[in-house]
């Protein structure tokens, strides 16, 4: 399909991700990879839980460390490249009646006038919008008419020529669970403190600022905003723009350049990769959260010096992300830390998805690996999931901060935030910490990993082939074939659950996923109904691909030895 | 740090070591051999095996000694981070800059827009209905229907067939050029457009040719130019795209473009046209529709038009309108539509009210155009300072008439002029830039912004003031 929609690598190989994957690591030998063997170390658990966290295999993990990707099964992997296979035969077959005007084609075209100048688009460019994706668009851009909480309502639409257009009924589907938005500590809030603060800085200041930071646009609230984050983040200076995309995008350029090395994850989020492209330096890919693969690319990088030249690496800078919004896997830090200071490289770690959902006081992937955030050289992440707002920041020493404020592109160049969007987010980052006097931030924290951890296990036990990181909130559920993207968002939405599914280029092409955000406004009945939709839809269009069924563990709590219990 | 030539010497002999069994190996070994022996490793470890430890160490040897250079240069102790103003309070027409009570001639609030009542009240009711961030991108359930209203209305409004928006102005073009214009297309862009143009440029890997600024003349001698290179290989020409990029209202200079003239070039070479109106929207053209409403060229004739909210409408974000064939496609290609979280919907609907206000008042365009050419007026032979920019434009450039000497103390002495007028209530700005990036470094200068709530005297006081301020500091 083509959903070139969000949180897509932009490139991304599609070789063989099947086998890459290992199963729950309980047969090692399986398929021999090398993610099996992350595993198996980071699985143990160090039992001295003072001890430092540098030091070698295992013991860098405080806790068990978790994280899965079944293979897939390969009858599956077959059907899905099968669907593909027909989906693209037929593609042809249309827009072969097109051109000969058999089939009435709703695209929009050309001006007459310019019919001679070059097109536009290649028309091959187009081949999977026209005949992939135009089949299930509705399962996208559902627009929603209301708090982007718990549960939203969703305006009514319908299509009469197969997605081509869509009319609106008037009417709203109302209550539908939202398992879709990045509401992970539940602050998208139309009343409540947050709120509340919001609407009284809209009455002083207004919604816009009209000028740059560097200009004329630095308001006070900026300023607060800039030390409380910093606060919060547990580094020296920070300091906030105002979107989380261009966060990236325009700060990586001003931090690297020519001759300088860019070591990034193969997920990385679109914002990181054209951050590293505009930066001009060098950029190398290894596979996702594999250390070894990073451990040869840093020290190839370091003995051969730049191609050709062989000059020196002015920098190496790693990129990788808290947690991969695909995958749902976190990444694996404490490695990543020592191999940086082995290396001496700087490291961009992007919160985007983690701050506010990991750690036991919200403090995002350096707290729920128990590590020092000075240990992270440029801590980013955004106010747009947790905090409930909108925007990005960047956290680190002060001189780096202050290099920003004069070399950032935002800085210069664009409007700076609006100051009701600063103050929700002053509002509930002072919530999170517990500086409003109140414990509510520290519960929505804690319900969130509650929450997680519940609907993760639920999933499994119902034979779902779930990705990712026990912790992590963010739950890709395996759909595989093309036909069940569409099917799969629909019979949800049809029993008033909203959910968020994904294909190629996305996700590599065989691995089509739906994606669940767990929120800690959820409910545990929510969760329950949901989970309940999820498994008669599940049953209804045969999603449960897993082979290692866990056996259910009634109502004992889950402890750290829960994750041994399967059985193939 | 770079490494010393002698471990670069090292390092290679490590290589040599470990592969080097062919050719003259043998002597190699035995310099190698030599050579440990002098460092006291015990020759009888195998020979392959001690080959390899010993490129091992060097290896770590070179690891060890390599120093990266620091993360972002030192700052020096004498040249301290310039600071921002610090503003307390909403930066509205009357502004508090450290401290400092002014009267605000530095933000583009050009409709006066930012303080209004109306908009306020429509983001609260908004705030209320919908919260205030939306967690999510367009596809993923961050679609509200104030993001459709709000794209109807900018369409209707600017009479094009649709508009797309997006959460960040500076991410509006930055996006929508990299969307089409891909490696190997080419485009045509005027030396003075703004840096969020030269950064879609540089997203998209295309061609970049660069014309004089609003010289038609230079534009069509490389349009020609194209031609002359496109018979020599017709094949590849057929497939590559052509785009001229220009800005209505030229950030770093105040011109406006000859926009006629371009669409005519456009149909004689077949180039599409991008047009970045961020300045114009609201402000020129009897409606505030902009630079194409200005010339009355039709709408149709511009392939894309984007412009950015967070001038004339005082909200936050950006839009692109043109025709659904060019729009729809950055749907799914648009980068920073795709994957960003959408704009608060209590911005967009900011930004409709103010939309309502614009269709509804068209006078303001008027008012706003006799102030600007008051204080156009009004700034005219200042000695030492020289006005740049159109009289209509609300956004004019003060440049030094004579450089004295190097652009540090050009900006030192328009920055006394700023500091000058900011002690008598006025509110001024440099324009600032990031002077390494940009590819045609704009000379320094004072941003002067007219918007509609100043008054006339204000606007006299303001033109006196910096008349006085140059005598001052300039004689």
């Amino acid at each position: 399909m083509v959903l070139n929609m969000t949180e897509g690598p932009v490139k991304k190989p599609v070789n063989g991700n099947g086998c890459c994957r290992t199963s729950n690591g309980v047969k090692p030998g399986m398929n021999g990879c090398v993610k099996n063997h992350l595993y198996q170390q980071h699985s143990y658990c160090s039992s001295d839980e003072k001890s430092s966290h540098i030091c070698h295999n295992g013991g860098i993990y405080k806790r068990p460390f978790k994280e899965s990707f079944e293979e897939t099964p390969m009858l599956v992997a077959v059907l899905t490249y099968m669907g593909y296979g027909i989906l693209t035969l037929f593609g042809y077959l249309r827009d072969f009646l097109r051109q000969w005007k058999i089939e009435k084609c709703h695209n929009a075209t050309e001006r007459e006038e310019q019919k001679e100048f070059v097109p536009l688009y290649q028309d091959f460019e187009n081949f999977y919008t026209r005949n992939l994706y135009m089949r299930i668009r509705d399962s996208w851009n559902r627009p929603i008419c209301s708090v982007p909480g718990a549960k939203f309502d969703i305006l009514e639409r319908v299509s009469y020529d197969y997605n081509w257009t869509f009319k609106y009924t008037g009417r709203i589907v109302n209550d539908v669970i939202n398992m879709g938005s990045y509401n992970y500590l539940g602050f998208a809030e139309n009343s409540g403190v947050c709120a509340d603060a919001a609407a009284e800085i809209t009455l002083k200041y207004g919604v816009g600022v009209c000028s740059t930071r560097r200009e004329i646009g630095n308001l006070d609230k900026h300023e607060e905003l800039e030390k409380l984050a910093a606060k919060f983040l547990g580094v020296d200076a920070a300091m906030a723009f105002g979107m989380g995309f261009a966060t990236n995008s325009m700060n990586i350029p001003a931090l690297v350049g020519k001759g300088c090395l860019i070591l990034s994850d193969e997920l990385n989020h679109a914002s990181l990769v054209l951050g590293a492209r505009l930066s001009g330096a060098t950029i190398r890919v290894f596979k996702h959260n594999n250390m070894q693969s990073l451990e040869k690319l840093l020290k190839d990088a370091i003995v051969h010096g730049q191609p050709r030249t062989h000059r020196p690496w002015k920098k190496i800078l790693i990129l990788v992300e808290g947690i991969y919004s695909m995958e749902g896997s976190i990444v694996h830090l404490p490695d990543i830390v020592s191999l940086k200071k082995k290396y001496k490289a700087y490291l961009y770690l992007d919160e985007a998805h983690s701050i506010g959902a990991l750690g036991p006081t919200g403090r995002g992937v350096v707290e729920y690996f128990g590590l020092d955030p000075r240990d992270v050289d440029i801590m980013m992440g955004t106010f747009t999931k947790s905090f409930g707002a909108a925007g990005g920041y960047i956290g680190g020493t002060k001189e780096l901060v202050d290099y920003l404020r004069t070399h950032s592109h935002s800085a210069v160049y664009a409007t700076s935030m609006s100051p009701p969007v600063v103050e929700q987010i002053i509002a509930s980052m002072k919530c999170i910490m517990g500086e409003d006097g109140t414990t509510l931030g520290q519960e929505r924290v804690q319900q969130l990993a509650e929450n997680t951890r519940y609907f993760r296990r639920k999933l499994q036990e119902m034979g779902f082939i779930i990705y990712g990181n026990d912790d992590s909130p963010v739950v890709p559920m395996m759909l595989y074939m093309p036909a069940k993207i569409g099917a799969f968002g629909r019979e949800m939405l049809k029993r008033n659950i909203g959910v968020v599914v994904v294909g190629f280029p996305a996700t590599p092409i065989i691995e089509s996923r739906a994606r669940f955000c767990v929120s800690a406004a959820h409910t545990k009945e929510m969760l329950d109904t949901a989970l309940n939709v999820i498994n008669e839809v599940g049953d209804l269009l045969q999603l449960k691909y897993s082979r290692h069924r866990l056996v259910p563990l009634l109502d004992r709590p889950f402890d750290e030895t829960t994750y041994e219990e399967n059985e193939d | 740090m770079t490494l010393a030539p002698a471990d670069a010497g090292q390092q290679q002999d490590g290589v040599r070591a470990t592969v080097g069994v062919s050719g003259d190996g043998a002597s190699l070994l035995r310099a190698q051999a030599n050579r440990e022996l002098k460092e006291g490793i015990k020759l009888k470890t195998p020979k392959f095996f001690k080959k390899l430890t010993a490129s091992m160490n060097e290896i770590e040897e070179i690891i060890e000694e390599w120093q990266p250079e620091p993360l972002v240069p030192r700052m020096s102790k004498e040249k301290p981070a310039p600071s921002y103003n610090i503003v307390s309070g909403p930066p509205c027409h009357k502004i508090t800059v450290n401290g400092k009570q002014c009267i605000n001639f530095a933000s583009f609030n050009f409709l006066g827009l930012l303080d209004n009542d109306r908009v306020k009240n429509q983001a609260l009711q908004s705030l209320r209905k919908y919260g205030v961030g939306t967690c999510g991108p367009r596809g993923f359930y961050g679609t509200f229907d104030v993001h459709l209203e709000l794209e109807d209305r900018l369409a209707k409004f600017m009479r094009t067939e649709e508009a797309i928006i997006y959460s960040y102005g500076f991410a509006t073009i930055a996006s929508a050029i990299p969307a089409y214009s891909k490696r190997g297309d080419i485009v045509f862009v005027d030396e003075a457009a703004c840096f969020s143009i030269q950064k879609g440029l540089q997203a998209s890997r295309s061609h970049i040719k660069y014309f004089r600024h609003n010289d038609m003349e230079d534009l069509e001698r490389i349009l020609k130019q194209q031609e002359l290179e496109d018979q020599k290989n017709p094949r590849k020409a057929r497939v590559t795209r052509r785009f001229i990029v220009v800005e209505g209202l030229y950030m770093n200079t105040g011109a406006i473009c000859p926009l006629p003239e371009l669409v005519k070039l456009k149909y004689k070479y077949k180039v599409r046209i991008f047009l970045e109106e961020s300045l114009s929207f609201g402000v020129l053209g009897q409606h505030g529709r902009g630079v194409t409403e200005h010339f009355g060229v039709n709408i149709d004739d511009i392939d894309l038009i984007s412009a950015n909210m967070e001038n004339s409408l005082a909200s936050v974000g950006g839009f692109c309108c043109g025709r659904s064939f060019v729009i729809d496609h950055q749907r799914l290609s648009g980068q920073g539509y795709c994957f960003s979280a959408s704009l608060p919907p209590m911005l967009a609907s900011a930004a409709i009210e103010a939309l309502n206000i614009m269709e509804e008042d068209q006078d303001i365009f008027r008012l706003l155009r006799d102030k600007c050419k008051l204080i156009h007026k009004e700034l005219q032979g200042i000695s030492g300072l020289k006005v740049v920019g159109e009289s209509i434009s609300p956004a004019f450039h003060l440049q030094l008439e004579q450089s004295s000497g190097s652009r540090e103390s050009d900006v030192r002495i328009l920055n006394r002029i700023v500091e000058y007028c900011m002690d008598r209530k006025i509110a001024l700005t440099q324009a600032h830039y990031l002077e390494k990036e940009e590819k045609f470094l704009p000379p320094p200068s004072i941003r002067v912004v007219v918007t509609v709530e100043q008054t006339e005297e204000e606007l006299e006081m303001a033109a006196n003031l910096i008349k006085e301020a140059a005598q001052n500091i300039l004689q």
